[in-house]
């Protein structure tokens, strides 16, 4: 490749994606650091960065907003390079807009000052204009009048988006923005923002350590542990195919159990022997765990396997059950609600493993 | 002398929340702005300091010797016997009635803990002024006790003087117990409730449980409280100065001002300032281990109260009473009625011109500190590090030095640039510059900042703590620079706390007298040099108007403090006064 290629490679990367970031380093406290971060967003798309408390995607926010300096690796937003080693381009400058964990709206501030809050350039007719149409489109046009306080949770979260997205910005960064609300109402807000995003093709970050809220929201999902990113995928490939144990463990509910590769396609373990189409990444005879998750053991009381249910949590439509298949052995399993046994229960159970999942296991496991 | 009331404020509110840093620029000539402007302040804040440190360090030619055979030994232990006789006064006045308000309820016990703050609002040498008017040979006391008993003159009885060192330390104990009484008190408050139930179950009374476990335990807070009490009274001129007892603050003034000797003045100041290593040390260490003593979470579940009855009630109304009594109603009551006796003698327009002196002085002073304080503070948010939350550290020493101290290290450094400059401009244009800055009034507002800085600096701090970050990252976010973030945002939301600072700094400029004698320009009078020439003069009666009015100005902290602690009161004493113990 010549100097030439490279620098055409690199200026088609920068444009085709809104927000770039190239090996982005930040030295920033002994564990909050993060190391080799490359991200790239296409315009109009939504990502989230989901790993749990300390993992550094907050920095990783930090940065892209300019609250954060980089120590190496750069960031480019809409084409233009705001961070480098040497450059640190102010965050009010960067054409951001965010959201916050505690929306931290102003509360000395209505509701449509908040909103008005980054149209300061704009004149006052254009500015209420522009607050009404986005307090409209957002439902909040009773309530243009009243003070942050006054509000509840979903109300207030609907005026941070607002307040954020007034002003136009090229990327929008929101950092846990649904860990202050209840169970409930966190789902309904999940829908709603994502259609809100979707529709007015917002690009737009989202920083969250609960796996709901990135698969409700995040058309790719960017999994990140000490420091770094591990996994850069799809929601449903994170499921079906997590890269390593970390993902696996992090991303939904399983259990390993312990096998040996026995052929290109097929792992022998003690229930049953499992294949999967791809061919295996391991040679013949290598000790392995593989992956079950709950929705992999199915109900059968043609009983390949017979299992004793040791615990059982209802969950509506479902019912989560912790099996012990035998000594060494415990399953998790999801069966419809309409399956109800005790504990104590003897349950015939099938493996159907449709994604085969198998790390080489430790050696001593 | 209200010094240090946000320093208590801090107890109360229990440990703030230390912000993270906002960003860290390396490369952006924004950082270089606010880091060097703040570290340029707080070198200013602190050059006094150094300054009298330099000049300590200097060959002193003969001074010390000549200062070691005549004044300095008296001095010393004038001191020395005014601060240990303050401080076991005012720690005997304070606990005992922190503890009668907070673990006994008896009469009256909820205006006692605002009432017994009041004596704050009164300098110790106005409450001289006072009480010698009252208890002199021909004050009310005296004069009444003669005519009752027929007695001619001072030969036929015996009565205590009261210009004398006991009467300086009964004087400066009866204002200064606040501070111990306000630590101990919210010491008390915070202390796990189970330790004290505990110790009553396993069969210890009142008065053991509180020798083995009560005090104990807030015997750091009491330390701050008894820390800060002792420098305002190394800090204190006019009491020691009008009773004749030469204190080492005494002797800097009558060195500089009576013989005109500075070098003998920065030496005593020089040694001041081991007594205020000192002081400092003990309310910082004592600061630091009270991190251990006192965390509890149910901070606000009732204490184990004694319910008093009788005899015992109206002792406790006695003990929490005559310190109000003796520190600020009869004084406020004597200051009153010598004001409307000489009314038309002290309502002068000299009087009026200098009030407004006072007035424009500390305005000034205050405005300039808190705008000091808000943009250390800031800064400090915006770029944290070491360095800054050093800076801000360096910045509020100013309080624990005494204002004769600070006058001396003041005087120096401007004396030098003044006749630099001076011989400068000589040589090149044959002209003289004058006096810029020593023997200005800006020299005065210089100590001002300085010495009451620390006020504005951590009320600024606790208040803009309070603020959560992602406020300003919003703001920052919607195209607000950080300039424009804090006139926006942070100044409406935190104008509560600006307010306090500006008035507790404002009423602190009001009453200062050491660095003001030092300092003014000749002639000029502020209302604490006024009453000062007056009562040198003994016509304390020309100077009760000025004190009256000090004393005034003065209450307007308490009535803020005693504010702050009936709203902090309210939480738990819903709990505290529906479940009696006994």
């Amino acid at each position: 490749m010549t100097t030439l290629d490279i620098v055409q490679a690199t200026s088609t990367e920068v444009s085709a994606n809104l927000l770039q970031l190239r090996d982005v380093t930040c030295n920033y406290g002994p564990e909050r650091g993060i190391q080799n971060v490359s991200i790239g967003v296409t315009e109009g798309s939504q990502v989230c960065l989901l790993g749990p408390s300390g993992c550094g995607k907050t920095t990783v926010l930090r940065a892209i907003a300019g609250l954060q300096s980089v120590s190496a690796g750069s960031i480019h937003i809409g084409g233009r390079e705001v961070s480098g080693p040497n450059l640190n381009l102010p965050p009010e400058l960067r054409r951001i807009g965010m959201v916050f964990q505690d929306h931290a709206l102003f509360p000395n501030l209505t509701v449509s000052e908040n909103v008005g809050a980054g149209l300061r350039n704009m004149d006052s007719h254009n500015r209420q204009r522009s607050v009404r149409e986005l307090l409209g489109r957002m439902g909040l046009e009773l309530h243009a009048a009243r003070y942050p306080h006054e509000l509840s949770g979903g109300q207030q979260q609907r005026v941070a988006l607002a307040r954020a997205l007034a002003p136009k910005p090229l990327l929008l960064l929101m950092d846990e923005p649904f860990s202050n609300l209840d169970l409930d109402l966190r789902e309904r807000m999940g829908q709603e923002i994502s259609d809100e995003l979707k529709v007015n093709n917002i690009t737009c970050v989202i920083v969250t350590h609960d796996q709901n809220d990135a698969f409700a929201l995040g058309d790719e999902v960017g999994v990140m542990s000490a420091g770094a990113i591990v996994q850069w995928d799809t929601p449903y490939n994170l499921y079906h195919q997590p890269v390593n144990r970390f993902v696996a463990d992090f991303i939904g509910n399983g259990v390993f159990l312990p096998g040996r590769v026995i052929s290109k396609q097929a792992v022998y373990t003690q229930l049953s022997e499992l294949t999967r189409t791809a061919a295996l990444d391991w040679p013949v005879g290598t000790e392995v765990e593989v992956l079950i998750r709950p929705d992999d053991v199915v109900h059968d009381p043609d009983h390949t396997i017979e299992a004793t249910v040791i615990r059982r949590a209802f969950k509506g439509a479902e019912i989560l059950y912790t099996l012990k298949a035998d000594a060494n052995t415990i399953l998790l399993a999801l069966f419809p609600s309409h399956t109800n046994f005790g504990v104590g229960e003897k349950v015939g159970v099938r493996l159907e493993v449709d994604h085969l999942v198998a790390f080489p296991r430790p050696k001593g496991k | 002398m209200v010094l240090g009331i946000r320093r208590m404020n801090s107890f109360q509110n229990g440990s703030h929340r230390q912000p993270a840093h906002f960003a860290r620029k390396r490369s952006s000539w924004n950082w270089d702005w606010w880091t060097l402007s703040s570290l340029i302040l707080a070198g200013l804040a602190v050059t006094p300091v150094v300054s009298v440190l330099y000049l300590s360090l200097q060959p002193s030619g003969g001074i010390w010797g000549h200062l070691l055979e005549t004044s300095l030994p008296i001095y010393i232990t004038n001191t020395l016997g005014l601060m240990g006789g303050v401080g076991i006064w005012v720690l005997v006045t304070g606990l005992a009635t922190a503890w009668l308000v907070t673990m006994c309820r008896f009469p009256g016990r909820k205006l006692f803990e605002c009432l017994l703050l009041f004596p704050l609002a009164i300098p110790a040498y106005v409450m001289a002024y006072a009480y010698t008017d009252l208890l002199e040979y021909s004050g009310y006391v005296q004069a009444s006790l003669r005519g009752f008993f027929g007695w001619e003159n001072a030969s036929d009885y015996w009565f205590p003087e009261i210009r004398s060192l006991g009467g300086a330390i009964s004087l400066m104990g009866l204002v200064l117990y606040p501070y111990v009484y306000l630590l101990a008190r919210s010491a008390f408050l915070e202390q796990s409730v189970n330790i004290l139930e505990a110790s009553r179950v396993l069969g210890r009374g009142p008065w053991r449980t509180f020798f083995a476990v009560s005090l104990p335990s807030a015997r750091p807070a009491i330390s701050v409280g008894l820390a800060l009490a002792l420098m305002e009274t190394l800090n204190d001129y006019g009491t020691v100065d009008f009773f004749a007892v030469p204190t080492m603050t005494a002797g800097i003034i009558d060195v500089w001002l009576g013989m005109g000797n500075l070098a003998g003045g920065s030496q005593i100041a020089a040694l001041m300032l081991l007594f205020v290593v000192l002081l400092i040390s003990l309310e910082y260490f004592s600061r630091r281990r009270r991190r251990y003593y006192q965390q509890t979470a149910s901070r606000f579940r009732s204490l184990p109260s004694y319910q008093l009855h009788g005899s015992s009630a109206l002792l406790a109304i006695v003990v929490c009473g005559l310190p109000v009594l003796a520190g600020f109603i009869l004084p406020a009551i004597v200051l009153a009625r010598l004001s409307a006796h000489f009314f038309s003698r002290s309502w002068t327009p000299h009087f009026q011109e200098l009030a407004l002196n006072s007035l424009l002085l500390s305005i000034t002073a205050a405005v300039v500190a808190v705008a000091i304080a808000l943009f250390v503070n800031y800064s400090r948010r915006l770029r944290g590090g070491p360095l800054l939350t050093f800076a801000t550290r360096i910045s509020s020493l100013g309080y624990a030095v005494p204002g004769a101290v600070l006058a001396v290290g003041i005087l120096i450094p401007f004396a030098v640039f003044d006749n630099t400059l001076d011989t400068f401009f000589r040589r090149q244009f044959g002209i003289s510059s004058g006096l810029l800055l020593s023997g200005t009034v800006f020299a005065i507002l210089f100590a001002y900042i300085v010495r009451f800085l620390t006020v504005a600096v951590g009320q600024i701090e606790s208040s803009l703590d309070k603020v959560p970050l992602s406020v300003d990252m919003a703001a920052r976010t919607l195209g607000y620079r950080a300039g424009e973030t804090m006139i926006h945002y942070h100044i409406p939301l935190i104008r509560g706390g600006m307010l306090t600072a500006l008035i507790v700094v404002f009423v602190d400029c009001m009453k200062e007298l050491p660095a003001t004698l030092i300092l003014r320009p000749f002639g000029f009078e502020t209302l604490a040099t006024h009453i000062y020439h007056y009562a040198s003069d003994e016509m304390l009666g020309e100077a009760a108007l000025g004190s009256l009015t000090i004393v005034a100005v003065g209450v307007l902290p308490v009535l803020l403090l005693s504010r702050f602690i009936s709203t902090s009161r309210s939480a738990y004493e819903r709990v505290y006064e529906s479940e009696p113990v006994r």
